[in-house]
């Protein structure tokens, strides 16, 4: 418990940061900015949008878990890369690219349809997990019982899946409120939109703070909700002691199926943006490339990512650990505290993590430990939900079997509970690599003085508009990020040999 | 220890890489005697980069830069305080500078610096010296709109005609500055009066000028609002300015929608007996760094009788409207319009 409530503070900094933000800031200016009819209409947009795009991930995300898993598909392991690669490209990328593809084509829906591709792995990765550790036998019970193949997957396998299912669209949720980029790009005027709005109208903290702690409301709300629906979900279900693997579907239209929507999928949130940048690359007057460069950024991209991974995972498996067995609302608290600096713009987590630096540890700051430790606290939710679904997939009774064949806790932790939920708890990481090599706002401020990543490179060339420029390391972002991406497959694939 | 397991291999090759990070993060120590100047670029790498190399070499000075977008870097000048490792700031415009000045960070540049430049263009308190000018303009898609039929004043685009046709970016610094140059020039209430006329009009919010750039050269929006080196720089890129779809047209000389808006550098207090910081910024505004501009990223030089970019008028045919620089500090006036009006 203690360890977790460390991870907790950890992940709870940016929120301290608004606290000692509004506390220092005139009272009647914070009521003053809250007070206004504006900040209605932005959080009623905010939240449509991210509700909107998290129901589409799910409609998105499970069928293509469940076609990864349950369709024999020629070169499987490709599907799975294709399915985890979305979220390698920032999603002002993937804004930019449809723009320049569709000119015209801004709004609202046209906002939804970008975060929807942009965020649908986060629900395909963990559901397609989910679906290889899931019990068969009650679908075959409720077929038997005359209920129709639909009706068998509601009531028997539906509610297996529910727990990684929302934790995915949860964090889609969470990264729709945090984004800036594409919401400025389809020129939509979300909560986060105006935070820097308030940022770049001369700087104005106050207002910028106040907005966000408003974003944090709604972010704590998005949390809540989600845990409500997943308790209501998984009562009832108990994880499956010894699993029953049925043959996967092979018939040609089941496969054609498959196949047809994936690629839908993957030209529109893949194939668009790789296609329009390359196209935009050769258009130009060709760009030299520095390779030097380019090697350079991409070293120091995996690095701080997978560093940051790592810290992520370390810092993440006491509270998933806690959240998966012991249901009390202290770690439910605990939880969803670790949840909220995923649900506010980058502009305010990176300035959070400069005040937190420079007063606690000043010797590491703009370090490139400093900025792995950022990505843990940005990326912490996304170890935790990974990890603490496959922990909780784990039967207690093997535990129970452990400890009464006289092992401690400690080892039963660390043989039994551990080993089995590996492949989870190491996707969770995974997970958090691939997204920290696209962050920006918290690389700009954090990053050791002199260095590149991929994104600041991307981010450098494209505020210019020098897209042949930026084109190389949008490509070379994408490439590094399927290295992850591969593995996330991989590991979903281990999984399911045990 | 036991065989690993896919899993757990994986757990351990993730855990590595911070190790080796922890490992490599002490290694910045300098070696002795070495002169360095740490500066926070809010202008981006491939419109300073080149410049910066320059003076390296000019000077023997090793420059460290963190570039970022100006409004973040100011914002996380103001979170350092004193604790900033930044001896010099480059701001992509005046108002971000102008709030550092506000917060008392910046140190009063001496007269070799600020004397360097037209003086109109400075802080009138010499705490930060202007680097070069960018104008504002009006960018029209020439596919759908002839040079004669695109107005020259902002105030003709209130008309009916332009409906649903004219994008601006009222988050953006330089349009901001160009609101405040109107409330300057005109009074308060004819800028009110302006943008809801505008906002009437269903003008088209953007978020950066980038962006307008974008929508109108690909035929999405047929008028915007800029400065003209967005411009001229894709046009570099793209081959040359017929190559754009999208073309320039100069505002009214001696109006507001003749603007020229500035870019400008500032050394910061805990810098302010740094030989090399003032180096630095000397050599911005020495006539090699100001060529560079002019002829590399398409600004205006705000030297004494320099020359102009190419394929845009000169400062002087531009003619930029009597304007004291230091006035359109106000941006808190603007932008509390801005949300009176509702667009911010």
């Amino acid at each position: 418990m203690f360890t977790g409530t460390i991870t907790a503070g950890i992940g709870a900094l940016p929120l301290v940061y608004l606290i000692v933000r509004l506390v220092e800031a005139d009272g009647s200016n914070v009521t003053d900015a809250l007070l206004r009819e504006r900040t209605l209409t932005l959080v009623l947009t905010s939240l449509a949008l991210s509700v909107l795009v998290a129901i589409g991930c799910l409609l998105l995300g499970i069928p293509i878990a469940w076609a990864l898993v349950r369709v024999k598909l020629p070169a499987r392991g490709l599907w799975s890369v294709l399915a985890a690669l979305p979220l390698a490209i920032p999603s002002y990328v993937t804004a930019f690219t449809w723009l320049s593809t569709w000119p015209g084509l801004n709004g609202f829906w046209p906002l939804v349809a970008v975060m929807v591709f942009a965020c649908t792995p986060y629900v395909t990765l963990p559901v397609a997990a989910a679906f290889r550790l899931a019990d068969r036998r009650g679908v075959d019970v409720a077929r038997t019982l005359g209920r129709g193949p639909a009706s068998a997957f509601r009531a028997a396998m539906l509610p297996q899946i529910a727990p990684a299912a929302l934790a995915g669209a949860l964090l889609a949720a969470l990264y729709t409120l945090s984004d800036f980029g594409s919401p400025s790009l389809m020129r939509v005027q979300t909560l986060t939109w105006a935070v820097y709005a308030a940022y770049e109208g001369g700087l104005n903290r106050t207002l910028a703070a106040a907005t966000a702690a408003v974003l944090v409301v709604l972010a704590l709300l998005l949390v809540i909700a989600e845990r409500l629906v997943r308790s209501r979900a998984r009562r009832g279900i108990s994880p499956a002691a010894q699993l029953v693997r049925p043959p996967q579907i092979s018939t040609l239209g089941a496969r054609i199926a498959a196949i047809t929507g994936m690629l839908v999928v993957a030209v529109l949130g893949l194939g668009i943006p790789a296609f329009a940048l390359t196209r935009r690359g050769l258009e130009s007057r060709a760009a030299e490339i520095d390779w030097h460069r380019l090697a350079e950024s991409t070293g120091t991209t995996l690095g701080l990512s997978l560093g940051g991974a790592a810290l992520a995972v370390a810092l993440g498996l006491p509270i998933a650990a806690l959240a998966a067995r012991y249901r009390s609302k202290a770690t439910a608290v605990l939880e969803s505290v670790s949840y909220l600096g995923n649900g506010m713009p980058g502009l305010i987590v990176g300035l959070s993590l400069v005040f937190f630096t420079l007063n606690v540890i000043p010797a590491l700051y703009q370090t490139a430990l400093a900025l792995s430790l950022a990505y843990a606290v940005i990326f912490l939710p996304k170890a935790i939900g990974s990890a603490r679904s496959a922990i909780a997939q784990v039967p207690p009774a093997l535990e129970d079997v452990s400890r009464s064949l006289g092992r401690g806790p400690g080892r039963t932790w660390a043989t039994v509970t551990a080993r089995l939920s590996a492949p989870g708890i190491a996707a969770g990481g995974l997970l958090v690599a691939v997204t920290a090599m696209k962050e920006l706002p918290a690389t700009l401020m954090l990053l050791p003085i002199g260095s590149n990543t991929l994104a600041t490179e991307l981010w450098g060339h494209t505020t210019m508009s020098a897209y042949a420029a930026a084109a190389p390391y949008a490509i070379a972002l994408v490439l590094v990020a399927s290295i992850p991406a591969y593995f996330l497959s991989r590991a979903e694939h281990n999984g399911s040999r045990d | 220890m036991r065989s690993p397991r896919s899993g757990t291999a994986l757990l351990a090759a993730l855990i590595a890489p911070a190790m080796l990070l922890t490992a490599c993060s002490s290694d910045s120590e300098e070696p002795d005697g070495e002169r360095t100047v740490t500066v926070y670029s809010g202008r981006s790498e491939s419109l300073v980069g080149p410049i910066i190399d320059q003076f390296e070499e000019a000077s023997g000075i090793t420059v460290k830069v963190r570039y970022a977008n100006s409004i973040e870097m100011a914002a996380q000048l103001l979170e350092e305080g004193d604790r900033t490792p930044a001896q010099v700031f480059l701001s992509q415009e005046a108002g971000a500078l102008g709030a550092l000045r506000d917060a008392d960070m910046l140190t009063s540049l001496p007269d070799d610096i600020t004397g360097a430049v037209e003086s109109a263009y400075n802080a009138s308190d010499d705490s930060w010296v202007a680097l070069t000018g960018r104008a504002r303009v009006i960018l029209y898609d020439s596919e759908e709109l002839s040079a004669d039929e695109v107005p020259t004043d902002v105030h003709d685009l209130t008309d009916p005609k332009w409906k649903g046709r004219v994008g601006i970016a009222p988050t953006n610094a330089s349009f901001q500055s160009f609101l405040t140059a109107m409330r300057v020039l005109e009074g308060d209430e004819a800028a009110e009066e302006w943008l809801n006329a505008m906002i009437a009009n269903d003008a088209e919010i953007f978020t950066g000028n980038s962006a307008i750039l974008e929508a109108v050269n690909t035929g999405a929006l047929d008028i915007g609002l800029l400065n003209h080196y967005y411009w001229v720089i894709a046009a570099n890129e793209a081959g040359g300015p017929e190559s754009m779809r999208a073309q320039l047209q100069f505002g009214e000389p001696g109006t507001v929608s003749a603007l020229v808006n500035v870019t400008g550098a500032g050394i910061l207090n805990g810098a302010e007996d740094s030989e090399e910081a003032q180096e630095f910024v000397e050599f911005l505004v020495s006539e090699q760094a100001q060529e560079y501009f002019v002829e590399e990223t398409g600004e205006y030089s705000l030297l004494p009788d320099a020359t102009s970019p190419a394929n845009v008028p000169t400062l002087e045919e531009l003619q930029g409207p009597e304007l004291d620089y230091s006035e359109l500090a106000d941006l808190e006036g603007t932008v509390a319009l801005l949300q009176k009006v509702g667009l911010i």
